[in-house]
């Protein structure tokens, strides 16, 4: 038992704990937020003591605690802490529940990063609804109607996709009998060609897999739910669903396909082709159904759907690339760290904004270049970062991983994706112009706390540094990618 | 090398922008002084190395290198240095970027992002005449979008949203299609210096699609620019929605990005391809030449008229690019910078005409010439500028595109393509002159009595463009010299 590598899940899930406690002898229900914090700060620092070092499994194999695991729980918790800023001021609202609204954002966040680390499918699975069932009561924690019904179709589809999950590991262990990832493959690779052909079982238990994770990545056809729970959620909660959520399910899928269907290589390069064809539908629908929208949480909504498209590319080519070769995997590693930080600027943006005109509508966003020119001026580089212009993160994630598509025969995708692209500046645009463009509603100038400042300062530096430098986090995720435990 | 200059030119303006945008409570007169002195010194160092820039080396020679590793994943480096063929450009765009703040002195409606935007879009054109490592230039070149955008949708007029998103797409779409060329060509040659590819070859690589298929990719990115037809209907709405300054920059520098990356990354780096595949695109020049020509004799708008002049004379880039011979790119190389200041000026002049008369319909302009003689005068040198009358840049540059062509070794029949061509500088004629008469000569119209003439700062910006014309029309070996020095490494490619 290496307890000493548990740590930061343990201190997280202490202070998860903690907040609940505190919660009923506080007043002050800020401290609640800073105590949260605090907490994911100490659990960051257990974590980052931890790189670098040799990749380890814990608990019979079953946690892997590798440099992958290591950089998907430092950008779960760098998620977390600007959610948890972000929600400050929106949560002071509430007249109760504010200890439990803290404490299952922790939770859901200890949920991801044990997603990024378990290396055994029934693990996988508990880690999954850990997060899943804190969400669920996140989203519809408004208690109005549009939330509550957000919560009760994200929820209603979320056992449903659990359920195809778990069908899809019932058949993945009858066929080799195994849960652990590391067998799983070994036994795999033992087969013959015509026993893995003539057990179809163990295919469709693999492609019930990528619908069950699919859900959680809203890739089509598995993205129904986004655009109402998108809308219906406190927006902080979208902000988490869109960005930490979507990350923790890359991060399942590169460690279960990786590890235990990454070889032979014509059964990857077939998984690779699903996904390739999954982008091909995400990104061109997203995109699509992104251009009418008037309210702009459900246009981010699918434009994540678009986003996890070129995700997929990534995952494409890593099924197109040998097992060897890094690369696939780190430009997915580089996109969700750009992606989260151009994705919560935006939505902190929203927030900001809409604290002060209460409306999600695009349209009364106008004028807000004069009403509130650093929120403006801030939104936009978020927006031109989705887009995937340069100075900005979006940019260089996509170009990062367009570029590992290209390596290895792809080009026909990235061509589509770069359409793709030129789509989207078409629907994110619009809002730059109506912000900018667009005559004030009123003259009142739109303040925000200062705890959205320091958020969406974080995030908008973060947009800019991953743009404009970005050697040094790609180094990270290329060291991420290459150390897999199993 | 100890001090960047390069460096130095591009982010002057982006750090004038800066300035601007964050110093709360700068009044409208410092914004413009701000903005007028982080133009004014990248023009004085752009002139700096023109006059440092060391012919005596020879020929391809890169100068006032800067190179510095930057993305050691994917072995990009952040690397600047010009040759011949860039420094022209580079000074070109420095001389405009300060011109367009003097033209912009009336500007009063929200100054303070006006003046903020058009500073960064200097900074990305200069970066992507300075860049030599691709991706370095990919990034400039898109940078160059959103102030174009914002130039173009707040302070144009006319349908100006619909021409700034228009351009938006426009210019998306032809740069995704030049980013998976740029990615190809990464993967082909494992590099993304410029200068170190087309000094292997693309040849002795295997290319992981066809070198045709990158070719074009790049290609399309160029043509949406420069731009050739059938890609050219963003470029009159932009052109005449866009404010006085946006079309200045549009017309004088930024539309040079396309001829210039033709230049230096498809012929440099594909000669075989570009050879093999010269015919269409001559083709192509042929049509813009002539269609454009024509498009432009029935304009009544006056600054629509000048926008497709431009696809017409862009045409003689294409020509002169694509005849591959040393004088041809040698011609297309000067005619861009002519282009670049006779068109500049002829924007600069219909938008001073149509700021102090409000009137832009030709049919309903007459007898200026009466009323504002000086505006007059400007407007007749450049629009015979425009067309090649001996004496001004234009007739050099245009001469030399034409002599360079017929006389190509490389392609053949280029004569008959020349030939053609040729027509469309006696199209130009008839519509420069019509322009000219309609807007300045015939009766005096009594309600254009009181209309002003230029101010003195007019005057003075007026006296810089026609200086910069004359001087190249009567010199011109004052740039070929120097154009010749960055063309014949890329003949000797050609093997022409």
């Amino acid at each position: 038992m290496n307890l000493e590598l548990f740590i930061p899940e343990l201190s997280l899930l202490a202070c998860a704990i903690a907040v609940i406690l505190l919660d009923l002898f506080i007043q002050r229900k800020g401290l609640l937020a800073v105590v949260g914090i605090a907490g994911l700060v100490v659990s960051a620092g257990f974590t980052l003591a931890m790189w670098g070092g040799s990749s380890q499994a814990i608990f019979n194999n079953m946690l892997a605690v590798d440099n992958f695991a290591l950089f998907f729980k430092l950008l779960f918790l760098g998620i977390a802490a600007l959610v948890i800023l972000a929600s400050v001021d929106y949560v002071s609202k509430f007249t109760r529940f504010q200890g439990e609204y803290y404490a299952l954002v922790l939770l859901a966040a200890l949920g991801m990063m044990l997603m990024a680390a378990t290396a055994e499918l029934i693990s996988i699975y508990i880690a999954l609804e850990l997060t899943s069932i804190s969400l669920y009561v996140l989203v519809g924690f408004l208690k109005d109607q549009k939330s509550s019904e957000a919560s009760l179709k994200y929820l209603l589809l979320g056992a449903i996709a659990s359920a195809v999950l778990l069908y899809g590991m019932a058949l993945v262990f009858g066929f080799t009998g195994k849960t652990q990832l590391g067998e799983i493959a070994q036994v795999i690779q033992a087969m013959s060609l015509s026993g893995i052909l003539s057990s179809p079982g163990l295919i469709l238990g693999i492609v019930l897999l990528i619908a069950g994770f699919g859900f959680k990545i809203a890739a089509v056809p598995f993205q129904m739910w986004v655009p109402d729970v998108y809308e219906g959620a406190p927006t902080p909660i979208t902000a988490y669903l869109s960005v930490a959520s979507k990350a923790a399910g890359f991060a399942i899928i590169l460690r279960v396909f990786y590890s235990a269907f990454g070889l032979p290589q014509w059964l990857s390069l077939d998984w690779g082709l699903i996904f390739a064809v999954l982008a091909v539908i995400g990104m061109t629908l997203g995109n699509i159904a992104a251009l009418p929208q008037t309210n702009i949480k459900r246009m981010l909504g699918y434009s994540s759907i678009a986003q996890a498209g070129y995700l997929m590319v990534g995952l494409a080519a890593m099924g197109a690339s040998p097992a060897t070769d890094a690369l696939g995997r780190s430009t997915i590693l580089f996109f969700l760290a750009g992606y989260a930080f151009a994705n919560l600027g935006a939505f902190i943006a929203i927030i900001a904004i809409s604290n002060k005109v209460n409306s999600d509508i695009i349209n009364d966003y106008s004028g807000m270049g004069k009403r509130a020119p650093l929120l403006a001026l801030a939104l936009t580089l978020c927006l031109i970062s989705l887009i995937g212009m340069p100075p900005a993160a979006g940019f260089m994630a996509k170009f990062y991983i367009f570029s590992g598509a290209v390596q290895h025969g792809l080009l026909w995708l990235v061509v589509i994706a770069v359409i793709n692209s030129v789509i989207s500046a078409y629907y994110y645009l619009r809002v730059v112009k109506v912000m900018w463009l667009g005559e004030p509603a009123s003259e009142e100038k739109v303040l925000s706390s200062g705890a959205l400042r320091i958020a969406l300062s974080i995030s908008c530096l973060g947009v800019l540094l991953l743009g404009v430098i970005p050697g040094f986090v790609m180094k990270l995720a290329e060291l991420a990618a290459k150390m897999f435990k199993f | 090398m100890s001090f960047n200059y390069l460096s130095t030119i591009i982010f002057l303006p982006v750090a004038g922008a800066i300035l601007i945008a964050f110093i709360p409570g700068l009044s409208d007169r410092v914004i413009k002084r701000i903005a007028a002195i982080f133009t004014l010194i990248p023009l004085g160092l752009a002139l700096f190395l023109f006059c440092n820039f060391d012919s005596s080396l020879g020929a391809g020679i890169i100068q006032f290198e800067e190179k510095l590793l930057w993305i050691p994943a994917i072995n990009a480096y952040y690397h600047l240095g010009v040759d011949g063929l860039s420094l022209p450009l580079i000074v070109l765009t420095a001389f405009l970027g300060f011109m367009v703040v003097l033209i912009s002195w009336k500007i009063n409606l929200r100054v303070r992002e006006y003046f903020a935007w058009l500073l960064l879009l200097e900074t990305s054109i200069l970066g992507v005449f300075c860049s030599l490592d691709l991706l370095l230039f990919f990034i400039f070149w898109e940078i160059e979008v959103i102030p174009m955008y914002f130039l173009i949708s707040i302070w144009g007029t006319g349908r100006k949203e619909y021409s700034a998103i228009k351009y938006v797409i426009y210019t998306l779409f032809g740069s995704a299609m030049m980013l998976a060329g740029i990615i190809s060509l990464y993967f082909t040659t494992g590099s993304l210096s410029m200068v170190e590819i087309a000094q292997t070859g693309i040849a002795s690589f295997t290319a992981v699609i066809p070198v045709v298929a990158i070719f074009f990719l790049l290609l399309i990115g160029f043509a949406v620019k420069l731009p050739v037809v059938p890609l050219h209907t963003w470029l009159p709405d932009a052109h005449t929605d866009a404010p006085t300054a946006g079309s200045v920059m549009l017309a004088g520098a930024l539309i040079k990005m396309g001829g210039y990356g033709m230049i230096r990354i498809c012929v440099s780096i594909f000669p075989e391809t570009a050879k093999a595949y010269a015919p269409i695109l001559l083709t192509l020049a042929v049509i813009s030449v002539l269609y454009g020509a024509a498009l432009t004799l029935r304009q009544t708008d006056l600054k629509r008229l000048i926008a497709y002049s431009s696809v017409s004379h862009m045409g003689f880039v294409l020509l002169g690019v694509f005849a591959l011979g040393q004088v041809s790119l040698t011609g297309a190389a000067l005619q861009m910078v002519s282009h670049g200041v006779i068109t500049g000026l002829l924007f600069a002049m219909a938008g001073l005409v149509i700021h102090n008369v409000e009137e832009r319909d030709l049919k309903k302009l007459g007898g200026l010439a009466r009323q504002m003689p000086v505006i007059a005068i400007v407007f007749s040198i450049a629009g015979l500028g425009a067309l090649g009358l001996p004496t001004t840049s234009g007739f050099a540059a245009e001469f030399l595109v034409f002599v360079g062509s017929f006389s190509s070794t490389v392609v053949s029949g280029i004569q008959v393509y020349t030939i053609l061509a040729v027509l469309g500088v006696v199209l130009a004629a008839g519509y420069i002159l019509w322009m000219l008469q309609r807007t300045f000569y015939g009766p005096v119209l009594e309600q254009y009595n009181g209309v002003k003439d230029a101010n003195t700062m007019e005057k003075v910006y007026m006296f810089a463009f026609v200086a910069l014309i004359m001087l190249i029309g009567i010199y011109p070996a004052i740039l070929t010299d120097i154009i010749k020095l960055g063309i014949s490494p890329i003949v000797g490619l050609l093997g022409g």
